[in-house]
């Protein structure tokens, strides 16, 4: 019951062992670091702000009907849009969809080298490809994604923004106020923490899962639907630990 | 020069390799034949170390690659090419990116030089100026033929090629054959060639090790495979009634 699990556990546990070495050349680990990151970040950008526009402004909406008839005051929407941006939303729900964009693109992308025999290949040459295929994608995800976050934090907040003071909802100086108040800088630093550990999941697994596919395009298919699925469970069970961890008192 | 001693290798209840043992001879075309299933590309992949026999020895000059460590194994490989059955060309770069690759990966060599000796390579496969051309522009023997610049552009000393012939016609084969042959006498470097092309065998067969059941089945020259007295390699060579019947009325 527990073989394959603990097969791909140590699988897993080998493959960034030697993902973590010596790069051949590093001008070559650069040139694939910088094409990963521009991958990551500048094709994930409109994703990012688009879903990130309508959390802050949904999230604006509801605390809006939700606090409608109570003593609570209006201001404290841009608190919440604020606190829930940074610590939870930003960081856990972009990650979820970079897990979709970036993680199965990833996934789909070593998967095919390995069945055209372009893994085979560089590694006849010589070439660690653990650390030149896989190498630049988990540091380029661990470099890009907590930009993309932060963006996408400050994105949020507009969303908040524009859902709530030109509807009438509350006033400009009221959102500030909210989001002025209550700051906790620890909630930042909170946001890229999880960044860097989701960011990290779901690049490791997805390249787990394409660099060791077996088969044809049905199998390519369903790796990469598990790198998605797999990355999701973790980021949702990271979640969990690094709130209990860091944001419990 | 290389040396395979006792090469086992089982899949599951799946017996594939079962203790192959022979010589691959320096400066010469050596070819590995069979059936489909024998085992003939688990043996090349064992050898080039991307097949990790369950017993044995492979012995490149002095140095047994199943007792490298990774490093160890990476630094034996450059010294090794490969040519792959779909040539495996990197599709989203150019011909000349492709065979660059490894001087980029590998060498100091400044662009200029790089290119040189990109064109070199070219020029030696007879694709002179095909340098922009993706592979997808490529008709396969095309391919193949980068796929072997790309082989030697580091002037290797082992070349391995998995059925270079595949999905070629007669003609376009024989020019392959004729290159991989050429490149081998002019760089005295030892090729293995995993075929079951018996244009192949006839043309460029320095030595030939006829593989059954995971077994060496026999092992000799292209002068001397057609008088084999192996029944299997007879029945191999001859699969064809048309070739029988050719064989019968040659009075053998």
């Amino acid at each position: 019951m527990f073989n394959e699990p603990l097969f791909h556990l140590g699988q897993y546990i080998n493959m960034m062992r030697l993902v973590i070495s010596r790069p051949n050349k590093f001008s070559m680990f650069w040139k694939e670091l910088v094409r990963q990151m521009y991958d990551i970040g500048i094709g994930s950008l409109l994703i990012v702000a688009l879903i990130c526009i309508f959390i802050g402004a949904v999230t604006a909406i509801q605390f809006n009907y939700q606090l409608d008839g109570t003593l609570v005051p209006k201001y404290y929407i841009g608190y919440i849009v604020r606190d829930i941006t940074l610590i939870e939303m930003a960081p856990t729900v972009t990650c979820l969809v970079l897990a979709g964009k970036v993680g199965s693109n990833m996934a789909s992308e070593l998967g095919g080298m390995r069945q055209k025999e372009h893994i085979d290949a560089m590694d006849i040459m010589g070439v660690n490809t653990y650390n030149f295929l896989i190498g630049p994608k988990i540091l380029g995800g661990i470099l890009v994604i907590p930009m993309l976050v932060t963006v996408g934090a400050a994105i949020s907040i507009m969303g908040g923004f524009l859902a709530s003071v030109p509807t009438g909802m509350l006033s400009q100086e009221q959102y500030i106020q909210g989001l002025n108040s209550f700051f906790v800088p620890f909630n930042v630093i909170l946001m890229l923490i999880k960044a860097v550990v989701f960011s990290y999941l779901l690049t490791s697994v997805s390249c787990y899962q394409g660099y060791y596919v077996k088969g044809g395009s049905i199998e390519l298919g369903k790796a990469s639907t598990r790198a998605v699925v797999i990355s999701d469970i973790l980021i949702l069970v990271a979640d969990y630990i690094l709130a209990l961890l860091l944001a419990t008192k | 020069m290389i040396k395979a001693i006792d090469i086992k290798k089982t899949y599951g209840d799946n017996e594939v390799l079962k203790g192959i043992t022979t010589t691959f001879e320096e400066g010469k075309c050596n070819l590995i034949i069979g059936r489909s299933g024998a085992g003939k590309t688990v043996l090349l992949k064992s050898l080039v170390g991307l097949v990790a026999p369950d017993k044995g020895e492979i012995w490149f000059g002095k140095i047994n690659l199943l007792s490298l460590n990774k490093q160890q194994t990476r630094i034996l490989r450059n010294q090794m090419g490969m040519l792959f059955q779909g040539s495996a060309l990197f599709d989203s770069m150019t011909v000349e990116e492709n065979i660059r690759f490894p001087l980029d990966m590998f060498t100091n060599m400044t662009y200029k030089e790089k290119i040189i000796r990109v064109n070199e390579c070219l020029e030696r496969v007879d694709l002179n100026g095909k340098n922009k051309l993706y592979p997808s522009e490529l008709s396969g023997g095309m391919q193949k033929r980068v796929g072997i610049a790309r082989a030697i552009v580091l002037k290797p000393e082992y070349l391995f090629c998995d059925e270079p012939n595949s999905g070629l016609d007669p003609k376009t084969s024989i020019l392959i054959d004729q290159l991989i042959y050429s490149i081998t006498q002019e760089r005295n470097i030892t090729t293995v060639i995993n075929t079951h092309d018996m244009n192949s065998v006839m043309e460029i067969g320095d030595t030939i090790n006829y593989i059954e059941n995971g077994m060496l089945a026999w092992h000799g020259g292209k002068e001397n495979v057609l008088e084999s007295d192996n029944e299997s390699l007879q029945n191999f060579i001859f699969a064809s009634p048309f070739l029988k019947k050719l064989r019968s009325q040659a009075g053998k």
